[in-house]
């Protein structure tokens, strides 16, 4: 029976394996050097690198399929607008949405924060209204809801984090009021990689009849986001951090709540009917879309969720956080260094500080030995104020990573320890 | 390590970012100012001084990369006792310097000690932290009631 039992455990361990030498052969740009040395890329939460099939996708539409959308009767404006349209279909499914009506497309997670920030305040946040967002946002999940909340006159409450970067959730209900409105926050931190509940999260706001939107572009890339297990009301993510191109995004609201809100932004194709006194709108998702979208951009993110499919998020998932544990375990042996955010549950990112030495010397001296790193505060400037710091290094990894990899971090680490000794 | 980056962290900035000279606040200054790089969170602030046309004092605070602290460190020597014409002067010497804008074969001699940031030039991005500290002197001359910020 035991025997039985280990030989299922191996053949399950068999059936994930993941070939990464294969899967780096997709990225072209992982074949070249930095000063002559082979490229160790983790800086993958600024930005994942493209794979192969998703830059000859953009090259294909450009070549044979170019035209806008939604507009023309003519051929390619059909087969544009075709391609564009699977996209959303693949979203829809990928993220496990009701229907294509709850995708609309813009430029990027900030991109769709701003849209929802705008719609949602002008309609549903008056003077001394509440929104809670958390102290380990992103600028673009805090500096939207300040310049709402300075507009309409309500107030921003924080919930705080504690030394391990994990949220303190029993401060919740104490922040809840009658006023609060809505609850945002990230799904994943960017700069200490915690997994926050958000399942958990959005059932308490909901138990208060709060509205949530939740901020997915950390967690998109790394793990399964079903929005209708989690409930969310609205989720966000960026393309160009799931391997799909630069100026791409993604806003998904239940279609209900989508329906409420008023346009963002004016203009063609979010319209039905225009005369010189009034106009009336295009219906969900297009009434969100105004002007031309990045078509091409789009098109390629559909082809870079189908890529990350064929790999698996399951696959995905488990072997970063292989490359998580091996990295903490390598980084942790060399003295002196420490990591900022060590929650329970993390994503493949790790911030550290090296003893006396600024992350920013840090980021030059990895750099010259061909490992990308980010230095600095990741746009979280309210958690470097909560650790005390002005900045950390960051590693972020994706699942073309290697272990060898890890150990060219830990080498180049050692090495500014040598510099600065 | 390649040439570049053994120019960039050579021993004496090592040591001024180890030991700063002028580190802390002078009580009876009269001149202050704040400098932010946003970019890596390097912060300084600096207090002068002066008495007629003579920088008399100098000192500075604040946390940054080696290259900011160092660099603040060197300037504050340098600058003390300087007029402030010198000053500004040393500033536009220095800025050319780091930034790769002058002349080749310009040694920067007049600049001293402080030449050794020189290798900064080869680092674009670091650039800001070298004269992060000499803008944020600048603005204290003048006494500028705005903080400094290299973006």
């Amino acid at each position: 029976m035991i025997n039985n039992l280990k030989e299922s455990l191996v053949e399950e361990k068999v059936n994930t394996f993941f070939n990464v030498e294969a899967v780096r052969k997709d990225f072209p740009i992982l074949e070249r050097t930095i000063y002559g040395k082979p490229l160790v890329y983790l800086d993958n939460a600024a930005t994942t690198h493209k794979p192969k099939v998703v830059i000859e996708r953009l090259k294909e539409y450009y070549e044979s399929e170019n035209s806008n959308i939604h507009r023309g009767v003519h051929y390619l404006s059909q087969l544009a607008t075709n391609k564009f349209e699977e996209t959303r279909e693949k979203v829809r499914k990928f993220i496990n949405a009701s229907s294509v009506k709850e995708i609309i497309f813009t430029k990027g997670a900030t991109d769709s924060i701003n849209l929802f920030a705008s719609s949602f305040g002008r309609k549903f946040i008056s003077e001394g209204d509440e929104i809670i967002i958390t102290q380990m946002e992103h600028h673009a999940n805090i500096v939207p809801w300040q310049m709402l909340c300075e507009a309409n006159k309500a107030v921003l409450k924080y919930i705080p984090i504690d030394d391990n970067g994990e949220l303190i959730l029993s401060d919740l209900e104490k922040l809840i009021t009658p006023k609060t409105k809505l609850i945002s926050f990230l799904h994943v931190s960017n700069s200490l990689g915690t997994i926050n509940p958000a399942k958990e999260i959005i059932s308490i706001a909901h138990k208060h009849g709060i509205k949530v939107l939740l901020d997915g572009a950390q967690s998109i890339q790394h793990s399964k986001v079903d929005v209708r297990d989690l409930d969310a009301d609205f989720f966000v993510f960026s393309g160009h951090k799931i391997y799909g191109p630069t100026g791409t995004g993604v806003l998904y609201g239940k279609e209900s709540l989508l329906n409420e809100l008023p346009p963002y932004q004016g203009g063609g194709d979010m319209i039905r009917v225009v005369t010189m006194e009034k106009t009336s709108y295009n219906e969900l998702p297009y009434k969100f879309e105004a002007g031309t979208p990045n078509i091409a951009g789009i098109i390629g993110l559909g082809t870079a969720i189908d890529y990350v499919n064929t790999i698996g998020l399951e696959n995905i998932s488990n072997y970063e956080h292989e490359l998580l544990v091996y990295a903490e375990k390598k980084l942790l042996e060399i003295e002196g260094v420490k990591i900022i955010g060590t929650a329970k549950n993390k994503a493949a990112v790790i911030s550290f500080v090296l003893e006396g030495i600024h992350p920013h010397d840090v980021g030059t001296i990895l750099d010259s030995e061909g490992v990308a790193i980010r230095a600095g505060h990741h746009c979280t400037q309210p958690i470097m104020q909560r650790f005390g710091i002005p900045a950390t290094a960051r590693a972020s990894f994706s699942f073309y990573n290697t272990m060898e990899e890890v150990d060219q971090l830990a080498l180049a680490i050692k090495k500014v320890f040598e510099v600065f000794k | 390590m390649n040439s570049e980056l053994r120019e960039l962290y050579q021993q004496v900035i090592l040591d001024h970012n180890k030991n700063p000279k002028n580190f802390g606040k002078i009580e009876n200054h009269n001149h202050s100012s704040e400098g932010f790089n946003p970019l890596c969170g390097d912060h300084i602030h600096l207090y002068l001084h002066t008495d007629g046309d003579i920088i008399t004092d100098i000192s500075f605070e604040g946390g940054g990369c080696a290259i900011s602290k160092s660099s603040a460190s060197m300037m504050t020597a340098f600058v003390k006792g300087k007029t402030l014409a010198e000053a500004n002067h040393l500033f536009e010497r220095f800025h050319e310097m780091v930034t790769g804008t002058g002349s080749d074969d310009d040694a920067y001699e007049d600049l001293d000690k402080l030449a050794v940031l020189q290798g900064v030039k080869e680092f674009p991005v670091r650039v800001k932290c070298a004269s992060l500290a000499w803008h944020t002197l600048v603005a204290a001359l003048k006494n500028s009631p705005e903080s400094i910020s290299t973006e």
